[in-house]
């Protein structure tokens, strides 16, 4: 079977409006999480991390754009835009568009917003985005909850090998909204303060905004130098509750040791773990415990979400993306906001940012409806 | 090759208020709205599953289509089976995001509602059918405009030849404002009809 690549990619986020910006900022350990007073979004104050409204209305002006886009459209096109430069790749019937999002334009349902609430419909904003760039095939969108972005990078990988495609560009994003706040926090899922994954303070998770984008490739010439082989990846359910995950991490426990399979790789060959870590008890607990049931607890491992707070659809492919950097530079980066291990089984949870020779990368994410999915990349070698 | 040969075991259609299983009429009640009808189709069907109430319509009605294909196939928890769960629809989760809205955008009457957010994602449905049949299989969620045959198909073709799913059960479960419409077939190593985009598209379109 051919290989395929990650190579070109961005991130239009809190932290700057491309990769090695956005990591940079990581290395020197910048959040993007701040505390928000906006009304419209929610009634008091919360932590979240947003966008600069102004900043991301001057960046996308600058494409000198033909007619009205909404917060995500723009956060999109201008990810897209970059990626689509920087590859030269010319958008045949080889080319696929997918689409990583939970809830796409979500904003427009709400009265006040002055686009029409048409614009909420998934299929309405692919079509926006391959109208936009002129794309010639039909745009996949893919909505699984928190797992959207990783899995998107799984299902690209495989319309490439079953032939469908040569080359497939993923955008994944969400923004930060009052109907994602209201709903997280009927759930009492927010944290009063900046979260703090795995950590035995920890208290619930920040909203954050992203669009992230990836160039999906079995083409082994034109890689950028921190591209990455996918070696394996599975998504496997919990089968066991629609908003909580399982008690056994027994969904995320199958992902993993089926991405393994695929990989030809064991515990042992994983140099770092980017994790989902949201921050709430459930989820960071679940996790410990389908690590440590792969023997995986010594491997060191972070959650960014203390630099973005949870992008929903985005978070997966935005995680991978800063992984592929992280081997690039060979750079282990800090797991922000975490101080003490308050999960019941140990973990390796990177404390400093600090320098290691990496080599291949477990990516992992869980969420509503019992979803997990893991991935396995490899630095190219050159 | 295993995906060369593959079938489409069966289908089965809930739409204009009728249940059929493999073009054969199993239920009707034209009369009755979205609610009372799939109340009606779910005792009919003898799904006996209490949980079923607490649903949206869009698990509803993704539950009751594929617990008609799966029941016979999923009853002995000492065999699971390896059934991804491909679905695909042009509303998402709509119907239900618009209660959620609603139930925020006045400021004096704001009660949002964790059971009715959870549904805020179309594919709580797959995790409502991966539950019942316990399935700890692959499952993915499409949003297209229109029934995608080609990606369907495609999709559907290399789960099974990479050997990530014994089976697959792929189609449209869709409800919005006007109308609501489930079209579910297995793909399976078994079957009499081809796995072809020609024949899904057929029988999608013979209503």
């Amino acid at each position: 079977m051919n290989k395929i690549y990650l190579s070109y990619n961005n991130i239009v986020s809190s932290l700057g409006f491309d990769s090695p910006t956005v990591v940079h900022n990581i290395h020197e350990g910048l959040s993007g999480v701040t505390l928000i007073e906006d009304e419209n979004l929610f009634p008091s104050p919360f932590y979240a991390s947003v966008l600069d409204t102004d900043k991301l209305g001057m960046a996308f002006e600058k494409l000198q754009p033909n007619g009205d886009y909404t917060r995500l459209e723009k956060m999109m096109i201008l990810s897209l835009t970059k990626i689509i430069k920087a590859s030269g790749v010319a958008l045949t019937d080889r080319v696929g568009l997918i689409l990583s999002t939970t809830k796409g334009n979500i904003d427009t349902l709400d009265p006040r917003n002055p686009m029409p609430s048409e614009r909420a419909y998934l299929g309405t904003l692919g079509h926006i985005i391959k109208n936009y760039f002129g794309f010639t095939t039909e745009p996949i969108v893919l909505s699984n909850a928190c797992v959207s972005g990783i899995l998107a990078i799984s299902i690209a990988k495989r319309f490439i090998s079953q032939g469908t495609f040569d080359k497939v560009f993923i955008v994944g994003g969400d923004i930060v909204s009052n109907f994602i706040l209201s709903g997280f926090n009927s759930f009492q899922a927010m944290s009063p303060l900046p979260c703090k994954p795995y950590c035995k303070q920890r208290s619930g998770i920040n909203i954050g905004e992203v669009a992230a984008s990836v160039l999906v490739s079995k083409d082994q010439k034109k890689l950028v130098p921190e591209a990455v082989e996918i070696l394996g990846e599975a998504s496997c359910n919990d089968a066991n509750h629609i908003s909580g995950p399982s008690r056994t991490g027994e969904g995320l426990y199958r992902s993993i040791l089926s991405a393994f399979k695929e990989a030809k790789v064991g515990s042992r060959d994983i140099d770092y773990i980017s994790a989902h870590g949201t921050a709430t008890n459930f989820n960071d607990e679940m996790e410990a415990i389908a690590l440590n049931r792969l023997g995986l607890d010594t491997v060191p491992l972070n959650s960014l979400k203390g630099y973005f707070g949870h992008t929903l659809g985005g978070s997966g492919l935005l995680e991978t993306i800063v992984g592929m950097h992280s081997l690039y530079h060979n750079t282990l980066y800090a797991s922000k906001g975490f101080t003490e291990l308050g999960v019941s089984q140990p973990l390796n949870i990177i404390t400093a940012t600090t320098s290691k020779d990496l080599n291949c990368f477990l990516k992992t994410a869980s969420g509503f409806g019992g979803c997990n999915t893991a991935a396995v990349f490899k630095k190219v070698e050159s | 090759m295993k995906a060369q040969n593959l079938k489409i075991k069966d289908y089965c259609r809930i739409s204009n208020n009728k249940v059929l299983l493999n073009d054969k009429l199993l239920f009707e009640d034209p009369t009755s709205d979205f609610t009372t009808f799939i109340k009606l189709a779910y005792k009919k069907m003898d799904t006996n599953y209490p949980k079923f109430f607490k649903m949206d319509d869009l698990s509803k009605l993704g539950f009751l289509a594929t617990d008609i294909l799966l029941k016979p196939m999923t009853q002995d928890p000492e065999m699971p089976k390896n059934i991804a769960l491909v679905f695909s629809n042009s509303a998402s989760s709509l119907q239900t995001d618009r209660k959620h809205q609603k139930s925020i955008t006045d400021k004096e009457n704001y009660f949002p509602s964790p059971a009715i957010f959870v549904y805020t994602l179309p594919n709580i449905c797959l995790g409502e059918i991966s539950i019942k049949h316990r399935l700890h299989s692959e499952n993915s969620f499409f949003i297209f405009n229109h029934f995608n045959a080609d990606y369907l198909h495609a999709y559907a073709s290399s789960l099974i030849k990479t050997e990530k799913a014994d089976e697959v059960l792929c189609g449209w479960i869709n409800c919005d404002a006007e109308d609501y419409e489930a079209f579910l077939y297995l793909v399976s190593a078994e079957g009499s009809i081809a796995h072809k985009k020609e024949e899904i598209i057929k029988l999608y379109t013979t209503k």
